[in-house]
């Protein structure tokens, strides 16, 4: 009989598999996952502590640094909360630009988390082409938001400002001729929505290219397939949401099942996997890229025929325009009291979630009336999803731990607040 | 769509009877009120009831409530509130319990009705040091290795108590105590109920 010795090996936190900060202890039998004990919080910023001593609208920029890969559906949830307990109608253009921009940073995430996952597990190229979209979608947060991720977009009562006529184009460098500059410029001569409609016709093909390079592929599927099952009841007990529940073949998207925003207009579909593996989950995620942009689709037509105001006239809430508060004493007041003050929140609590790209990212919010929140509580889908990593990577090889950790879709911002 | 709030209030009025401390029913949402005592059983009945079946955990939290308001918090200080969501029947619950003693706040851990509550237990622990009887490994989770106190305690400064530097004599990372003077930028106002009211000068 040889001699079998245990090993505890330590896999992080500086770890290019490990997505972020995350300190993996692995005690194994060979090669075989006995135990896995993710040690978190190295990224703990304590978000909620210091959300107590901001006021609401400060708040806003904390929630994009959440998960740093979809910044406004962060901002969403939180956003949503507000609104249920000032009991605030939101403009029906500013919520149909909240679906567009969630579902832009949708594909964004799960562009992200392709090429991520992907690379982990071997494949380089998905890598380069997922990045090669992710600079169209950010092109597009910069032309709106002024800033390529950390957006502080939506704000309670709507969203900062409608979405601009002209989408920015490259400017002539001498290192490219007047025909390149042409080609590059030439889906930028419109407006944004010009500029993401053209996306939305392209990005199909391109969806297709990954599959092409994934979906039949020998060796992914020998690296996912049959990898992290994880059945229906157990998903749910792990308190699973989003797609690791979804590719457990469990129909459930909040989406649909509680709309919010201007969901409930929407067209689209569920994609749900069957076995509860990598690879289903994979499949599914790689449908809800299509599907996202579906909704994009339907989103650009209606916000092209449909202008309006994007954020509640409430000035309590949201500041007046520049021309007001030049011209107008009332105006100058309110801006001066939001942004110095803040608002005030009627005291009570409200529970807002969003099927964020990862999950359901929720927000409980406690307030006092005070113009800070009294508590902030953000639920976030990686926290659960990280803690079922034991389960899920027990008896799996080693090299099974890293497609496990693709697959979770773990982003250490919203894991550790 | 989800079932009507009401139904749901009324629904879980007779399911669980008298062991609601309080019920209420606002923004659309259900809170319930439980005491600590029975706790698990509760939660239990909410996660078996068939006409319940609130089969996934979505949240559990510490509070501390000892600011609220800015004025002294009249009743225990501690809470820990669950949201729950039951994926089969379209329906979600907040629930909250109060811990009995202020210096020792205990409450018996749920990980044998959501498996799911582990890191969440482990997490209001960390922050409000809220003690779950029963929890199989309440260790530290968010916080540094060796770290001292609650940090989402209403009495814990946001700047916190220890900052960590290189010390280039002892060439080793060192604690000592926080350098950085707390300021506040906007202060925290409670505004009476009144304030604002157009006609009332």
């Amino acid at each position: 009989m040889a001699d079998i010795r245990n090993y505890t090996i330590n896999f992080g936190p500086q770890h290019p598999a490990a997505h972020g900060v995350l300190r993996l202890v692995l005690e194994l039998d060979g090669e075989v996952i006995e135990r896995a004990d993710p040690h978190i919080g190295l990224l703990h910023r304590g978000t909620e502590k210091l959300a107590e001593h901001k006021t609401f609208l400060q708040c806003v920029p904390y929630m994009d640094r959440l998960d740093y890969m979809s910044m406004m559906q962060n901002e969403h949830a939180y956003c949503m909360a507000i609104e249920k307990l000032l009991q605030l109608p939101v403009p029906e253009r500013a919520q149909y630009i909240r679906v567009m921009f969630d579902e832009i940073t949708r594909i964004l995430n799960h562009l992200l988390w392709l090429g991520t996952h992907a690379l982990d597990v071997g494949a380089m190229t998905v890598f380069l082409y997922a990045f090669r979209e992710r600079e169209d979608l950010m092109d597009v947060y910069e032309a709106v938001t002024g800033a390529r991720v950390h957006a502080a977009y939506y704000r309670p009562g709507g969203v900062y400002r409608d979405l601009p006529d002209a989408m920015p184009q490259y400017s002539a460098q001498h290192t490219r001729n007047a025909a390149t500059m042409a080609s590059m410029n030439a889906n930028r001569q419109g407006s944004v929505l010009d500029f993401i409609d053209d996306f939305t016709q392209r990005f199909p093909g391109y969806v297709d290219d990954y599959e092409t390079l994934l979906t039949d592929n020998r060796i992914w599927k020998q690296r996912t397939v049959g990898i992290g099952v994880l059945d229906p009841d157990r998903a749910k007990a792990l308190g699973c949401t989003g797609p690791m529940l979804r590719g457990s073949g469990i129909v459930w998207d909040l989406r649909k099942m509680q709309p919010y925003s201007a969901y409930e207009h929407m067209d689209f579909e569920i994609p749900v996997g069957r076995t509860g593996d990598c690879y289903d989950r994979y499949l599914v995620r790689m449908e809800e890229m299509r599907q996202s942009n579906r909704i994009i689709k339907q989103c650009v037509d209606w916000l092209r025929k449909h202008p309006g105001p994007v954020i509640t006239d409430n000035h309590k809430v949201a500041p007046p325009s520049r021309e007001g508060m030049r011209t107008n004493m009332e105006e100058l007041i309110h801006h001066f009291k939001l942004f110095t003050e803040g608002m005030h929140v009627p005291e009570g609590e409200a529970y807002a979630a969003v099927e964020h790209s990862k999950g359901e990212f929720g927000v409980y919010l406690v307030s006092d009336g005070a113009n800070k929140p009294y508590r902030l509580k953000l639920r976030a889908p990686g926290f659960s999803h990280l803690a079922a990593m034991d389960e899920l990577s027990r008896g799996h090889m080693i090299a099974d731990a890293v497609a496990i950790i693709g697959t979770l879709d773990i982003v250490f911002g919203d894991i550790d607040r | 769509m989800p079932l009507a709030p009401e139904t749901l209030l009324a629904r879980l009025q007779d399911t669980l009877g008298d062991q609601i401390v309080k019920a209420t029913l606002a923004l659309g949402e259900v809170t319930l009120e439980v005491r600590a005592e029975n706790w698990i059983e509760v939660c239990r009945q909410l996660r078996d009831d068939p006409g319940l079946r609130f089969d996934l955990l979505i949240d559990l939290c510490g509070m501390d409530y000892s600011a609220y308001k800015d004025q002294p918090w009249d009743g225990p200080r501690f809470a820990v509130v669950i949201h729950l969501l039951s994926v089969v029947k379209n329906h979600r619950v907040r629930v909250r319990a109060f811990c009995a003693d202020d210096d020792l706040p205990l409450i018996a851990s749920l990980v044998d009705v959501w498996p799911a509550v582990n890191w969440f237990e482990r997490e209001a622990f960390d922050m409000y040091g809220i003690v779950f009887d029963g929890h199989p490994d309440l260790r530290r989770i968010l916080t540094d290795y060796g770290f001292i106190g609650h940090p989402f305690r209403k009495d814990f400064p946001l700047s916190g108590h220890v900052e960590m530097r290189y010390d280039p004599e002892l060439k080793r990372v060192v604690y000592q105590p926080v350098t950085v003077e707390p300021r506040v930028v906007t202060p925290r106002i409670v505004r009476e109920d009144t304030y604002g009211d157009s006609g009332r000068g």
